[in-house]
């Protein structure tokens, strides 16, 4: 019992070093968080993330990430103000995800400045990379 | 007879001075063309990739020839809250595009339409939406709100592409205009 609980964490938790990361591009990014002191990755953590809903400052209403994304990664989403489709997030869905570091630099700032009215930690970015890049196994 | 005579000298007078007023209406003017722009029909078209990447991902890529100088500006100085939203660019980034805004702006333009919306606006005044703009409210005066704040697939006057099939090509003809649930639009 005990050791089936002992992997499970695993599972949910699992160390830097066993990133499952397949992209190179995201390997790159987890590692420099890394340096950053994130110590763990966790991407049903990043889910939880995606989903939460901030009411930041100056905004009237509360946004997540999903608000313009949608819960799910693999379908299209649509900005909430503008209309404007926006293509899915999942690398599986659109292999242009997740390729372009400056890029994926670019929209953390953006989004997590509009939805969460602040910047995302090395923690969260880390986590939230690890869900968007294999959204449908958590 | 004499009065029947009268009448149709009234008509066909009325005739010659009604119809340069309703062509005026129109898109199509005659002479001068100089005065409205070198170039006929809308504005330039959009050319640059970091404009349309950086830009264009939330909204429509507006072309730079629908607002002046001044007014990209002031824009570009406030992405941080950029109509509520966080738009901010990296440096680099940034100095692409305001380069490419300034020089393409309605006041550098020799379009035709890009002259009207200059004309429209007084000197000082610096608006950040392009439906701010005297010359685009006085275009869009006719159109009932149904077809556009209150039609679903419009929403809002700032899509311009959901009627104006051409807008990032920065076309705008009257011709082009399909209204979503109306239709083509003639004014």
């Amino acid at each position: 019992m005990k050791k089936s609980i002992a992997i499970m964490a695993s599972l949910i938790i699992s160390p830097i070093s066993f990133s499952m990361a397949d992209s190179q591009t995201v390997e790159k990014l987890v590692q420099a968080y890394a340096t950053e002191g994130v110590i763990t990755a966790d991407a049903a953590q990043g889910k939880r993330l995606w989903n939460k809903t901030f009411k930041a400052k100056g905004n009237p209403v509360e946004r997540s990430c999903a608000s313009c994304h949608t819960k799910d990664l693999s379908a299209p989403g649509k900005h909430v103000k503008t209309h404007k489709v926006i293509k899915p997030m999942a690398p599986s869905a659109n292999p242009e995800r997740l390729t372009d570091v400056r890029k994926i630099e670019k929209w953390f700032k953006r989004n997590c400045k509009w939805t969460l009215g602040r910047e995302c930690s090395a923690q969260e970015k880390t986590d939230l990379l690890l869900y968007i890049n294999n959204p449908t196994n958590f | 007879m004499k009065s029947t005579l009268a009448i149709s000298a009234v008509i066909f007078t009325l005739g010659f001075v009604t119809l340069p007023v309703v062509y005026s209406d129109s898109d199509f003017r005659w002479g001068k063309m100089e005065e409205y722009g070198q170039k006929s029909t809308g504005v330039a078209a959009i050319n640059n990739p970091v404009y349309k990447e950086e830009c264009g991902s939330c909204h429509m890529a507006y072309p730079p020839g629908l607002l002046p100088a001044s007014s990209w500006t002031k824009l570009m100085a406030g992405l941080e809250d950029h109509f509520g939203d966080n738009a901010e660019l990296d440096a680099e980034a940034l100095q692409a595009i305001n380069a490419f805004l300034f020089a393409n702006s309605a006041d550098q333009s020799d379009y035709r339409r890009s002259r009207k919306f200059i004309r429209s606006i007084q000197s000082g005044e610096a608006p950040l939406r392009i439906s701010e703009t005297p010359y685009f409210k006085k275009e869009h005066d006719e159109i009932p709100d149904r077809m556009v704040t209150g039609n679903p697939k419009v929403n809002s006057y700032s899509h311009c592409n959901a009627c104006h099939a051409k807008a990032e090509q920065g076309g705008f003809n009257e011709h082009d205009i399909r209204i979503p649930g109306y239709g083509r639009w003639d004014d």
